[in-house]
């Protein structure tokens, strides 16, 4: 009993990054209708980002807000240069695109920051928390900002003009452009604030995995699979498929003899599809009603 | 209202594509036939080699063109199938002895099979949940092929090492242009099936579910028989295409057949066109030639370069190679008029 309880602790710990890296998704989901497939890569540039101001002597905060500021306006910059002019085409051609950018954000990082293992530092120190072996302070921490980013999102979707306006003009944009909403710079502000939630994600993450170019691959499938878990369009879903997908990750490792590192990732995906089979608008998803 | 227009049209991932343009005109036919069966005779042995593979991942791609441009059906995971054929055909090479011929059509069946399989449970997922299912196969497959349980069929890690053919009869011929005539001539051969599977009552029933499905229910298609029977065919195909690739690469280990491959494939479809066939060979072109491209220009950038001429690519003709063709074809009308 005891191992379970632990493995659940740990689990919940894993679960974190992974629920980090899935409000990110859901953001993007919302305004644009799809999965970024560079949404990793993108994370892990501002990290760089901010990994690189704080080489320069920028403390800890000061490089974390300006690279939020970087991120959004970075988001908003590859959504007018690249993504704009591709709207009209067919939604498997923007996804080509999205894999173009994965390969170049990744090669061109690799080539300022090369493949070497950095350290990256945590606001929140690594001690012990309450006494638990299992799970450090950076590690609560980390759970602490993703509930506060969940509820801010929450604030921002229900509460403002701008939030409103996002949802209306991802589920219905031709009513929401007839009322005045700008959609062309919705989906814009969407990127935006999906790149700034991924660059949080990132330095969150980056203590845990160490920073290097390819950090984001493992965590960016998990980050898929439990935002699609919770149901896309749910950021309370996503956060809570993250903690989920994290405890069946490690339950997964302990329990079943002959899992290795290497099966972890097809069982628990596995996993998630035979839920999406029964669900198949995931645990917190709105199914999608279709009209004849 | 606005909701209604959106049901009707409710936005298939492919735009339909009328009947007849799915192939090529008979005179372009022709002219593409006959290069590829005079250019192995003018190139070395290597570049024999590559154009075999140009045939393999040409029928690969033209598999998922058949899921996702026929049937709408999205998948991530080729990789998977493409896996089981190739392992299907080397094991039955090497652990059975059997005539390397012999083994495609086995390799076809149990990836239809398999696919056919995989498809019943994918039939309530749509979109990216499909996506996210397909990536499942793939990732896991590698992995399957790793454990310890088939390590005496699979080799384990390492893989297992298939003998090239001989050109039989006797013919003066290398073996490398051998397998690339013998590429060809299934090739050929499968590539006239796909057409006319699609032009068939079965393919007009694909692009019925695949534009709207609830309206081809309605009229009396079986949605759930021939979706599964969309992965079915096409896992079929990606099967034979691996069975080749095993042939021509004469080597299959569990790394060669990651999620990367499928990615790929994906690629391919898009940059020859979603749902036109013959522009599965300009993808595939595409896929093999152009890393390698980029990687000349510059080394370590050689990810940036293949991304910044995937974007020119995707910005120049959205709709991929088929794009290009109809451009082709415009101007070559406008100068017969004059």
């Amino acid at each position: 009993m005891e191992l379970l309880t632990n493995q659940v602790l740990a689990g919940i710990a894993t679960g974190a990054i992974y629920a980090c890296m899935a409000l990110a998704v859901v953001m993007i989901y919302q305004a644009i209708d799809h999965l970024n497939f560079a949404q990793g890569e993108m994370a892990m540039f501002s990290t760089f980002i901010s990994w690189q101001l704080m080489q320069w002597g920028v403390p800890y905060w000061g490089a974390f807000v300006l690279t939020l500021g970087f991120s959004f306006a970075g988001g908003i910059l590859i959504e007018r240069l690249l993504f704009k002019p591709l709207a009209k085409a067919p939604i498997l051609t923007n996804v080509a695109g999205f894999i173009a950018l994965y390969a170049i954000i990744n090669s061109v990082a690799g080539l300022i920051w090369d493949f070497t293992i950095k350290q990256y530092p945590t606001p929140f120190g690594s001690s012990p928390f309450l006494g638990s072996q299992l799970i450090s302070t950076h590690q609560a921490g980390m759970i602490g900002v993703t509930v506060l980013l969940l509820i801010a999102l929450y604030f921002f979707f229900q509460f403002t003009r701008a939030g409103l306006a996002m949802r209306a003009a991802a589920s219905v944009p031709e009513s929401a452009r007839l009322v005045g909403v700008n959609t062309s710079w919705m989906i814009a502000l969407g990127w935006g604030m999906a790149a700034a939630i991924g660059s949080i994600a990132g330095m969150m993450i980056a203590p845990v995995v160490f920073l290097e170019p390819n950090m984001m691959l493992g965590v960016l499938i998990y980050g898929f699979a439990a935002a699609v878990l919770g149901g896309l369009t749910s950021p309370f879903g996503a956060v809570i498929g993250g903690f989920l997908v994290g405890i069946f990750e490690n339950l997964v490792g302990t329990y079943i003899p002959g899992v290795g590192n290497e099966l972890k990732l097809p069982i628990a995906l596995a996993l998630i599809v035979t839920v999406l089979v029964v669900k198949p608008a995931g645990l917190f998803g709105r199914p999608i009603v279709k009209r004849v | 209202m606005s909701a209604v227009q959106e049901a009707v049209t409710d936005a298939p991932a492919v735009e339909a594509i009328p009947k007849r343009a799915l192939t090529l005109g008979s005179g372009t036919s022709l002219v593409m036939l006959a290069l590829l069966i005079a250019a192995p005779l003018f190139v070395k042995n290597f570049i024999i080699f590559q154009m075999t593979m140009l045939l393999v991942y040409g029928l690969a791609v033209l598999a998922l063109n058949i899921l996702t441009g026929g049937s709408g059906q999205f998948s991530l995971g080729q990789s998977a199938f493409y896996a089981v054929g190739a392992y299907t055909s080397a094991i039955l090479m090497e652990h059975v002895g059997m005539n390397y011929a012999l083994t495609l059509p086995i390799a076809g069946l149990v990836c239809f099979v398999f696919g056919f399989l995989f498809g019943q449970p994918a039939l309530r997922l749509s979109g990216v949940y499909l996506a996210l299912a397909t990536f499942a196969l793939a990732t896991a497959m590698p992995q399957l092929l790793k454990l310890g349980y088939f390590e005496h069929w699979t080799g384990g890690v390492q893989g297992l090492v298939v003998t090239k053919p001989d050109a039989p009869f006797g013919l003066p011929v290398s073996q490398d242009m051998w397998l690339y005539y013998f590429t060809l001539v299934i090739t050929i051969a499968i590539y006239f099936f796909s057409v006319n599977l699609l032009r068939s009552r079965s393919g007009r029933a694909f692009m019925a579910i695949r534009d709207n499905e609830i309206a081809a229910s309605a009229m009396g298609i079986n949605v759930a028989l021939y979706k599964t029977l969309a992965f079915g065919v096409s896992a079929g195909i990606t099967g034979v295409a691996g069975g080749l690739g095993a042939i021509t690469v004469q080597f299959v280990a569990p790394d060669g057949y990651t999620i990367t491959l499928a990615i790929s494939l994906f690629l391919g479809m898009v940059v020859g066109g979603v749902g036109w066939l013959p522009g599965s060979i300009v993808g595939s072109a595409f896929i093999i030639f152009v890393p390698n491209i980029a990687e000349g220009i510059s080394k370590g950038l050689s990810g940036a370069v293949f991304g910044i001429i995937l974007f020119l690519v995707i910005f120049l003709v959205p709709h991929g190679a088929r794009q290009g063709a109809l451009i082709a074809q415009h101007l070559i009308g406008k100068l017969k008029k004059r």
